[in-house]
């Protein structure tokens, strides 16, 4: 079997990023594997603007962005197999991928990290009935026949979901050409970017329906019309709100998963919070080796913290494989009072990393909160935070000096006011 | 002149024209959709009964046994997936236990093998059988099958041997001319000595044509929920005990590919067509499936469907030349148990037109299925002969379901092949997974444009006006 020191899977943003970062600290034997025709991942349909303010200091569409880092990856020579799938991944680290080329290939790898993106909740997996027609799509689906194919998949159109790509296609079919007649959001705010949110629909002067949901669709072979009506507290729609909107096409912008078939494979520990691995603060899984980062490992809200996060994943497996694992026992990290997920959720008291920065998210939105880290009832820190969203990722961070010696899980929450 | 023209290419019209296809006849299917199995067979149980539930002396009973008894060299001659799982019936209580009595002594009668498990038994295997459940019949040799799949293999092999199948032709009129039957369609006239109705739920409009059914059509639709792979909450199929007014109630199917089924209800309609899901019908789902089952992760779904059986008012299978029509003969009220029965009706429908028809034996008739590639079949060095052969098997497609490329491009080009992109989808299941086609939609569109020689625009995904592609972009 053909052995390599660390495999990517996926050559997507965090990919790239992690390949990057395994190169400039010298680890020189890598492959990073893409099951498409280009690298780049999702980025190559988001033509959009607002990519990179954090990461490179200015706005880059989607596929300026993903070339920054494939550049940077053919200067490092990061050795990138295409039109290659990955269809087995062991505890062990044995990757099997499978290309016209090659193939299927068996290779053993002394560090795998998963950098394998997300995929969207379809009309299965949210309650819709009526009809199988053609015409409704998930929103990223219709942004590739869109950007890459170049297609439009209809004229008089429907969004469900205020996520980021439902938006951005609200605006996207709008400047094709296309009537959009409205947004509906399950919540009563909206999941996607506040500036979204302006730029997408304000502007263009889209409806937003908050506490609104589509619960039937009509038409026998291409869609006809679609059945809104408003939701409770309890999300259940309110008889008597019916509302039937002729549309041809409905997009559903109603949450991304981690694509997690892999790591199931290899027996790796899932968090149903996040759908995606456990991971610690060095990124690595629950099996030694492993690392995960991406939107395979959480869903992001920005391609910035995607590379971030990648890069500290792909650090994480430098420190392994010239380390080997961190000392002595993890402690979890934990969700508390409005805290809907953290990552990374656990770390290692007795071998702290310098500093570790928690990705968090809230459940609803706050106006004003404080962030308590505590450990037990000891209080860590606790900081005062403004508009605190669902939609955008907040941080928590650990040092070195917080973290020395600690006994008890840390909890993350947020006091109220 | 055609000799016998079929109308309806579900899974008794397919089976049928297969059979048919050994003789020197010329023969056609007429279907009224865009497809193979696209009414009841392309969504039901997909299970193949052993024949226990039919009462004695009816024509299910005779045909349920003997059809099911075909189906394991059937399923290898046309290379279908098809899993023994066996089927649990549970009891919930003593008076349904009375009814696993009658259960066990129609299958000792009828030479149906099965065990009897306590509750205990049972719970070692199943251990999300609820607390209601008390005794199980497991009837062991129960087995699950793609029923598209079988059906399009069926065409296949009966247009390998001269067979002809007409898609988008829907019969207007059917008269009498000349001693034989002239069946009106937009896709053109055919005249034929014989006619088999197996129009499924429009049975009783096609019987209509020639004369006023004695029977009615009675379409009743169920609906279902589709599990992801990744939770397997049962290994055997898990039925209530049945009953005359409910049926074979809500059941819980291991599919062959690793889904679970959670279905169906029972609601009879106006519409035979309508085959939308509803509120009503998949809360009776959630609701009816905890009488036998816990821990059933309805959350886990990826998709609901809603077929319609083909019941009448006849409570048996209707197999019979019509009186007064000779020529013309019904296989209608084909409801369940019509999958395991459909290699039976087919043998009888051959001995009612053996009795005026001369059948004489085509040496020439092959009544295989040329074995498609699948890759997950193979071992790796079969799959790497293959890929260096044709690079195409090495490019995956479907990422929930590990196809590839040269895998749909085969089911394109096979006779009968796939036209659409749900018939891409029922041959070689890209978007079956859990995506449901969110990635690899886009690229069957594609993939179908380049085979079929057509724009991207024109491809459809099921009937010729379900267009995905409205027009090109403008910047």
């Amino acid at each position: 079997m053909k052995k390599v020191q660390a495999i990517i899977i996926g050559g997507g943003s965090a990919g790239l990023s992690a390949a990057v970062t395994l190169k400039k600290n010298g680890i020189e034997d890598i492959l990073v594997i893409e099951k498409d025709e280009e690298p780049g991942g999702i980025l190559e349909q988001c033509i959009h603007n607002g990519f990179g303010l954090h990461t490179f200091k200015e706005q880059l569409s989607g596929p300026a962005y993903a070339e920054r880092f494939i550049r940077m990856a053919e200067e490092q020579n990061v050795r990138i197999l295409l039109n290659t799938m990955v269809t087995k991944l062991t505890a062990d680290r044995v990757v099997e991928y499978v290309n016209p080329e090659e193939g299927t290939v068996q290779v053993q790898a002394d560090a795998v990290i998963l950098a394998v993106g997300c995929y969207e909740r379809p009309r299965g997996g949210i309650n819709i009935t009526g009809t199988r027609p053609a015409g409704i799509y998930t929103a990223g689906q219709a942004q590739r026949y869109l950007n890459i194919d170049g297609y439009m998949v209809g004229k008089r159109v429907f969004i469900l979901g205020s996520g980021d790509i439902g938006l951005i296609m609200a605006r996207r079919m709008t400047l094709e050409g296309a009537k959009v007649v409205g947004v509906a959001e399950l919540m009563p705010y909206s999941n996607g970017l506040p500036r979204n949110m302006k730029q997408c629909l304000e502007d263009f002067n889209i409806p937003l329906y908050l506490s609104h949901t589509v619960t039937e669709v009509f038409g026998k072979d291409r869609l006809e019309k679609i059945e809104m009506m408003e939701v409770d507290e309890n999300r259940n729609p309110i008889p008597g709100t019916e509302q039937d909107i002729d549309v041809d096409t409905l997009l559903l912008s109603v949450g991304l998963i981690p694509e997690n078939h892999l790591a199931d494979q290899a027996g790796i520990k899932m968090d149903p919070s996040t759908k995606g691995p456990f991971v610690d603060d060095r990124y690595m899984t629950s099996v030694e080796g492993i690392f995960a980062c991406g939107n395979g490992l959480h869903v992001h809200d920005l391609v910035d913290y995607v590379t971030l996060q990648a890069a500290k994943a792909a650090e994480g497996a430098v420190s392994y494989l010239q380390n080997g694992k961190p000392q002595g026992e993890p402690l979890r990290i934990q969700n508390g009072n409005q805290v809907s997920y953290c990552v990374p959720s656990q770390f290692y008291p007795q071998d702290p990393a310098e500093k570790v920065t928690v990705y968090f998210r809230v459940r609803t939105p706050l106006d004003k909160g404080t962030l308590v880290i505590r450990s037990g009832d000891k209080i860590i820190r606790s900081v005062k935070k403004r508009k605190l969203v669902p939609s955008v990722m907040e941080e928590a961070l650990l040092l070195k000096k917080d973290m020395e010696g600690l006994t008890e899980p840390i909890t993350i929450e947020i006091a109220e006011e | 002149m055609y000799d016998v023209v079929i109308i309806g290419a579900g899974i008794t019209g397919t089976m049928l024209c297969r059979k048919l296809s050994q003789y020197r006849l010329k023969i056609a299917v007429l279907e009224k959709a865009n497809d193979i199995a696209e009414g009841a067979t392309m969504a039901n149980s997909a299970v193949i009964h052993v024949g226990y539930d039919p009462e004695d002396g009816t024509n299910k009973a005779e045909l349920n046994v003997k059809g099911a008894l075909q189906y394991e060299q059937l399923c290898k001659d046309l290379h279908c997936a098809r899993k023994v799982t066996g089927a649990y019936i549970a009891a919930c209580g003593p008076e349904e236990e009375a009814s696993l009595d009658v259960l066990a002594a129609r299958a000792d009668a009828r030479g149906i093998p099965y065990r009897d498990l306590s509750r205990e038994e049972a719970l070692k295997e199943e251990p999300n059988l609820s607390e209601n459940v008390t005794r199980v019949l497991d009837f062991y040799t129960t087995a699950v099958v793609y029923p598209w799949e079988v059906a399009n293999a069926c065409m296949e092999v009966a247009c390998q041997n001269g067979a002809e199948l007409h898609l988008n032709a829907p019969c207007t009129a059917i008269t009498k001319e000349d001693g034989c039957w002239r069946i009106t369609t937009p896709a053109g006239d055919f005249a034929t000595k014989y006619v088999v109705n197996a129009a499924g739920v429009h049975a009783e409009e096609i019987h209509n044509m020639i004369g006023k059914a004695e029977w009615q059509a009675t379409p009743r639709r169920g609906e279902y929920y589709v599990l992801d792979q990744d939770v397997q909450p049962i290994r055997h199929i898990i039925f209530p005990v049945p009953s005359k007014e409910k049926g074979k109630g809500v059941l819980a199917i291991p599919t062959v590919y690793g889904n679970t089924l959670i279905g169906p209800n029972s609601d009879f309609l106006d519409d035979p067509d309508d085959n939308g899901t509803s509120d009503a019908g998949l809360a009776y789902v959630r609701a009816n499936i905890s009488k036998t089952l816990n821990n059933i992760p309805l959350n886990r779904s990826i998709r609901t469907f809603a077929g319609i059986r083909p019941t009448t008012t006849s409570p048996d299978f209707i197999i019979e030349e019509v009186a007064g029509a000779p020529h013309f003969i019904d296989a209608v009220s084909i409801e369940s148990p019509g999958l395991a029965s459909s290699p039976a009706i087919a043998d009888r429908i051959i001995e009612i037109l053996s009795q005026t028809l001369p059948l004489e034996q085509n040496p020439d008739a092959v009544m295989m299925r040329k074995k498609p590639v699948v890759l997950a079949e193979l071992s790796a060095e079969e799959r790497n002969a293959l890929i260096r052969e044709n690079p195409a098997y090495g490019k995956i497609i479907c990422r929930c379901e590990q196809i590839s490329e040269g895998e749909i491009i085969d089911c394109i080009r096979r006779p009968c092949g796939a036209r659409t992109v749900k018939g891409v989808k029922k041959r070689v299941r890209p978007g079956m997974g859990r995506c449901q086609g969110g990635f690899c939609e886009p690229k069957v569109v594609h993939i179908l444009a380049r085979e079929l020689g057509i724009s991207p625009l024109d491809v459809v995904y099921d009937a010729p006006d379900s267009k995905i592609l409205q027009s090109e972009n403008r910047i």
